[in-house]
């Protein structure tokens, strides 16, 4: 496969995932706003999911310090100067997607595609129209409209581990910094840990991953930072654990070396099996004793050295 | 007043090839037809046809319109169409070998050497380098329209990476999604076996220093270019990797694809580049598409290149009148399909005769294309025709002239229901080891009403082109 191919895989798989991160920021932002407020009010809770979608400052450039629900809304979901809104991403992902048009088959291009014109056709609404739940809606359908084509359809060749590569690898980069965020501003000060405030928080972080009702069926019982931290950490059966998306981050290096054989460099499977055998070699307690900021900051650098040997072993076309 | 044959009707008769369709169409109440060419635009939207054909510009994600009414020959309408086409294509491989050698046509005074020589797509740096099998154009796209029953002429050659085939492709497709009764009724020739034939073709023609099975791809300028679409729409069909010159490098006299495994030897290319573009060495030293290197591969035999470099020559609007020529001269025979009229602005009757009528010709830029660049006199204004005189009286080499040709209509679904439209077809012959053409072409329609040209850019469709078989 061509090494260009293989990097529109990867690089769409990740803007899908990513397109799927901001509609769910947008949605637990608007929710926020649905209930009584708390200390600063709202204001906080969204800059803290601005800090999350990684593009606050970029925001207050752009809006000034008007972070009121309207602005949001457009940089979370239509502003193309946003690299991570929705329409940015699902522009990408189907320009991604048209320069590797051999690699897909129909049915995903068609997903991607309708896609596209169909935010097209929302872009063209008033936005008095429209309702971040609908846009929320909207995104979270084409994602698994795209997602299931490429389940039922695709070959499972290099292309599709490609592909899997940029969700599994997005995803755990995502969970982490929403988790972080969490730490960082969630709780500005230290007495709140604990309290309800700080509980209600978590549950917006379930919220924010659609973990809500999974997180009862695994854990049931009250909500508490512990539990949540190991079913978004270490729990092997969250769809969106770190644990769940490093494995298959895994899983599809496994399958690409076995596929190339011992001619073509693996590093980046070398580097994830470590970053693996680190990760379950933890355990919650330990992860709140060490500190869970220091822990994200690490898990998230790994991330980007797997992604980055990614890059030098399949996707740079080495001469 | 000038009379069209019409393809469907002739002398107050629903010609045979077209009875059943009649049926078809007026037993179809408006309600369907309408909810018909709704599907078929949804469905050419979202398959991703969005491009111009013919490289003729414009947005690129604007839908060429799509005409339900098939465009229909009878087999023995075709079989004649084919003989004349291939014969030309032969021709014209056996012209551009020539040039590029001895240039025998040219030393026995049958074509001017100033045309051949000094022609801005005359490729020296090929000269005297046979590709293989001497094949230099290996798809040639043949314009051609009718004027009468059995009055069949060639508009124009295209030797070098004549565009269109996916909509042939694919205006049957949906033809046969929307209506599989109207082929269980009918016996049509298919044409899905294009990609299959013009992959092996490509390969037919790999260098002698190839080992193994080729190795083919298709060179496209990238995503941006209006015909992206049909790139990778063949090479999807084709199953061969889709590259642009990036992907591509040269080492020790070969070219290699750069791929997740390490670099991959190519071995034959199916440019959709100019020459201009494809190697920055050679050519355009600004180039951004191309591979550095390749030329020099290519003339030492380790990559070829279809279309050959140079292949240009041969499908210029002035060397176009001498097509007929070249059949009788490297053939020994005549030919089958004649050209249109033209006058070659150059010779001093012709220039007399274009401009004491240039109100009634069609005058073409020798190098212009897509329907730009040209005077319908008829269809113009004083002011535009005296405007257009100038722009000759500065450069006469660089035009030629024809008759406004009775191009034949087709019935066409409109508003009103159904009416006469002017239409022209583009076959697409294939060359290498052997020289084949599927049974059909791109029928372009004229659908603004009178209209005479068929450019997209300019108000035109497209139709789905029917052989039917013995």
């Amino acid at each position: 496969m061509l090494s260009r191919t293989a990097s529109n895989l990867f690089w769409m798989g990740r803007h899908l995932e990513r397109s799927e991160t901001a509609a769910r920021l947008l949605d637990v932002g608007a929710r926020i706003t649905l209930l009584p407020n708390t200390e600063e009010g709202y204001r906080n809770e969204w800059e803290s999911l601005l800090r999350a979608s990684g593009a606050s400052h970029a925001f207050s450039e752009r809006y000034g310090d008007q972070i009121i629900q309207e602005n949001i809304e457009s940089w979370l979901f239509f502003d193309h100067d946003n690299p991570s809104s929705v329409a940015s991403c699902i522009e990408q992902a189907r320009e991604s997607g048209r320069i590797v048009r051999t690699a897909l088959t129909s049915q995903v291009w068609d997903g991607l595609n309708t896609a596209f014109q169909e935010l097209r056709a929302l872009e063209r609404k008033r936005r008095s129209q429209l309702d971040p739940a609908m846009l929320t809606d909207f995104t979270t359908r084409h994602s698994s409209a795209v997602r299931g084509a490429i389940n039922a359809t695709q070959l499972r060749n290099d292309g599709w581990h490609f592909i899997n590569l940029g969700y599994s690898l997005e995803r755990a980069d995502a969970t982490a910094r929403l988790l972080d965020v969490k730490y960082y501003v969630l709780l500005p000060r230290v007495e709140f840990v604990g309290s309800g405030l700080d509980n209600y928080q978590w549950q917006v972080i379930l919220r924010a991953l659609s973990a809500h009702r999974a997180f009862h069926w695994a854990y049931g019982g009250d909500i508490t930072a512990t539990k949540v931290a190991d079913f978004l950490i270490l729990n092997g059966e969250s769809p969106r654990s770190l644990l769940t998306s490093l494995y298959e981050a895994v899983w599809h290096l496994d399958g690409l070396a076995r596929r190339y054989g011992d001619q073509v460099p693996a590093t980046a499977k070398a580097k994830a099996h470590e970053t693996l055998d680190a990760l379950v070699a933890h355990d919650i307690e330990r992860i709140f004793d060490d500190g869970l900021h220091e822990f994200l900051s690490w898990f998230i650098t790994e991330v980007s050295s797997i992604s980055n040997a990614v890059h030098d072993d399949y996707l740079s076309g080495r001469m | 007043m000038t009379t069209y044959y019409n393809e469907m009707v002739d002398g107050g008769v629903v010609r045979e090839p077209y009875a059943m369709l009649s049926d078809w169409v007026e037993t179809m109440p408006a309600e369907i037809r309408q909810m018909k060419q709704a599907e078929a635009e949804d469905l050419f939207r979202r398959i991703g046809i969005t491009f111009a054909v013919y490289g003729e510009g414009g947005d690129p994600d604007r839908l060429i319109p799509f005409d339900m009414m098939p465009r229909v020959f009878l087999q023995n309408e075709w079989r004649k169409l084919e003989r004349g086409i291939k014969q030309r294509a032969r021709a014209l491989n056996a012209f551009l070998r020539d040039v590029y050698g001895r240039g025998e046509i040219v030393r026995a005074g049958r074509i001017p050497a100033r045309l051949v020589y000094q022609n801005e797509a005359y490729e020296k740096a090929v000269v005297g380098f046979v590709p293989p099998r001497g094949v230099y154009s290996h798809i040639v796209g043949i314009d051609i329209v009718r004027t009468g029953r059995d009055e069949f002429y060639v508009l124009e050659d295209n030797c070098r990476t004549p565009s269109g085939v996916s909509y042939m492709l694919e205006n049957r497709e949906i033809m046969m999604r929307m209506f599989p009764a109207l082929f269980r009724n009918s016996r049509i020739e298919p044409v899905d076996q294009y990609p299959e034939i013009l992959r092996r073709t490509l390969a037919s023609v790999a260098p002698a220093k190839c080992e193994g099975t080729p190795t083919v791809v298709i060179l496209t300028p990238g995503h941006y270019n209006s015909a992206y679409y049909e790139h990778s729409f063949l090479a999807n069909l084709m199953g061969v990797e889709l590259v642009e010159g990036s992907d591509l490098f040269v080492d020790k006299g070969f070219v290699y694809m750069r791929t997740t495994q390490g670099p991959k030897r190519v071995d034959v290319i199916y440019r959709r580049i100019d020459d201009a573009f494809i190697d920055p060495l050679c050519f355009r030293p600004d180039s951004m598409l191309g591979v550095p290197g390749l030329m020099d591969v290519y003339r030492s035999g380790g990559v070829s290149i279809c279309s050959a470099p140079g292949a240009g020559v041969a499908d210029d609007k002035a060397i176009y009148t001498f097509v007929p020529e070249m059949v009788r001269f490297y053939l020994g025979e005549e030919p089958i399909l004649n050209n249109v009229q033209t006058w070659t602005l150059w010779k001093e009757d012709d220039y007399k005769y274009v401009m004491a009528n240039l109100k009634d010709l069609v005058v073409k830029e020798v190098h212009g294309s897509g329907g730009y660049g040209m005077l319908v006199g008829p269809k113009s204004t004083k002011d535009e025709v005296e405007a257009f005189r100038k722009k000759i009286e500065a450069d006469p080499s660089n035009y030629i002239a024809q008759p406004t040709l009775a191009l034949s209509t087709c019935p066409t679904f409109v508003d009103e229901g159904i009416a006469p439209r002017h239409v022209d077809l583009r076959p697409y012959c294939l060359c290498g080891d052997r020289i084949e053409l599927v049974p059909g072409g791109l029928t372009r329609v004229a659908l603004r009403e009178g209209s005479l040209v068929v450019n997209s850019s300019q108000g035109g469709g497209v139709k789905d082109t029917w052989v039917l078989s013995e």
